[in-house]
């Protein structure tokens, strides 16, 4: 299964995140990459080369970020950890969690992931 | 340079952040996410820390500042600032004394390394609106043949006066983007910090 790392610079929304995926997709490698290592706000090197690495079951991994630091973080790790196939994805953080997740759990290829996570930038919530 | 001299320049970084950290944060919180100050002071100070052993040659003792600033930041100064001392770093490789032109062009990667992670250019109210001057008036004045001391001077000279102007700046990348013209009127607290860094290691030549 294509591995889900969701990075926040909030520990807590990175966690919430995570649990909202599982709810539909329990069986889908998602971790949490969220805060600082000393529980401030921000983002860490550290948590999300760790994450990755655990979410990683060899079919490569999909890094969602909420905004700024996060995104420059993820860069670093990618650049870091250059022997895997890891995917920053610029898609909405909750409903491309979810769709991730599903996908993911369901056997997927990374591609078919990264597409329907990208589907979710535009898919309404309110229809008008 | 030397490595001693890169120590004494970096000792002096940790004590200017340490001393402007609240000054930062200050400015951060006007137009950011409050934690500039802060966060670049826990990176220093981790920074202090691993000091004395940082040993080797020049290129190996950036490289290392670099990742732990990575590390230990938090905030978008983590990777921009680590992004530079990692660049800097490459560009002084296995080099255990450096030349004026040897730092120039190790500052040059730096501030390359910095416009490449923030995908950021001048102009925007980041801390490139004080770096990039800095760096032409400093390649400038080495052109002209000046000596290291007067080459900082006009790189100090140029960020103070690239650090001013982001007051007129509408941000456009960073946290401050999101207030849009509300950014306007206040400094940057990056462009500060960069400022901020160069006179430390000015201090020290």
């Amino acid at each position: 299964m294509v591995g889900i790392v969701i990075v926040s610079h909030s520990e807590t929304l990175a966690k919430g995140v995570v649990e909202l995926a599982k709810m539909m997709a329990k069986d889908a490698p998602v971790y949490a990459a969220g805060g600082t290592d000393d529980g401030r706000l921000g983002t860490s090197f550290e948590k999300i080369s760790d994450a990755v690495l655990q979410a990683d079951q060899g079919d490569g991994c999909v890094l969602l970020m909420d905004m700024g630091s996060a995104v420059m973080t993820a860069e670093m790790v990618v650049e870091a950890l250059d022997d895997k196939e890891i995917r920053l994805i610029d898609a909405p953080l909750v409903e491309g969690a979810v769709l991730a997740a599903l996908e993911s759990q369901a056997g997927a290829a990374i591609d078919d992931v990264v597409a329907k996570m990208e589907e979710a930038r535009t898919i309404r919530k309110i229809e008008t | 340079m030397t490595n001693e001299q890169l120590r004494a320049a970096l000792q002096a970084i940790i004590a200017r952040i340490e001393e402007t950290k609240d000054e930062l944060t200050e400015l951060d919180n006007a137009i950011g996410d409050g934690d500039h100050g802060i966060n670049l002071a826990r990176g220093f100070s981790a920074v202090d820390e691993k000091l004395p052993t940082l040993t080797g040659d020049l290129g190996a003792t950036l490289k290392t500042v670099g990742m732990i600033l990575v590390s230990t930041v938090g905030g978008a100064s983590g990777p921009l600032y680590g992004t530079a001392f990692m660049k800097a770093g490459n560009a002084l490789k296995g080099k255990t004394e450096a030349t004026a032109e040897d730092l120039l062009a190790a500052a040059n990667a730096a501030v390359e390394g910095i416009k490449m992670r923030g995908k950021s250019t001048e102009g925007e109210k980041t801390m490139l609106d004080a770096l990039s001057p800095a760096l032409a008036a400093a390649k400038a004045a080495a052109a002209e043949g000046k000596a290291p001391k007067e080459i900082l001077a006009a790189a100090i000279a140029a960020a103070k006066a690239g650090a001013e102007h982001t007051k007129d700046i509408i941000a456009t990348k960073g946290r401050a983007s999101y207030l849009g013209e509300r950014s306007l009127g206040h400094q940057d607290p990056g462009a500060t910090s960069s400022l901020y860094i160069l006179e430390a290691i000015a201090s020290t030549i």
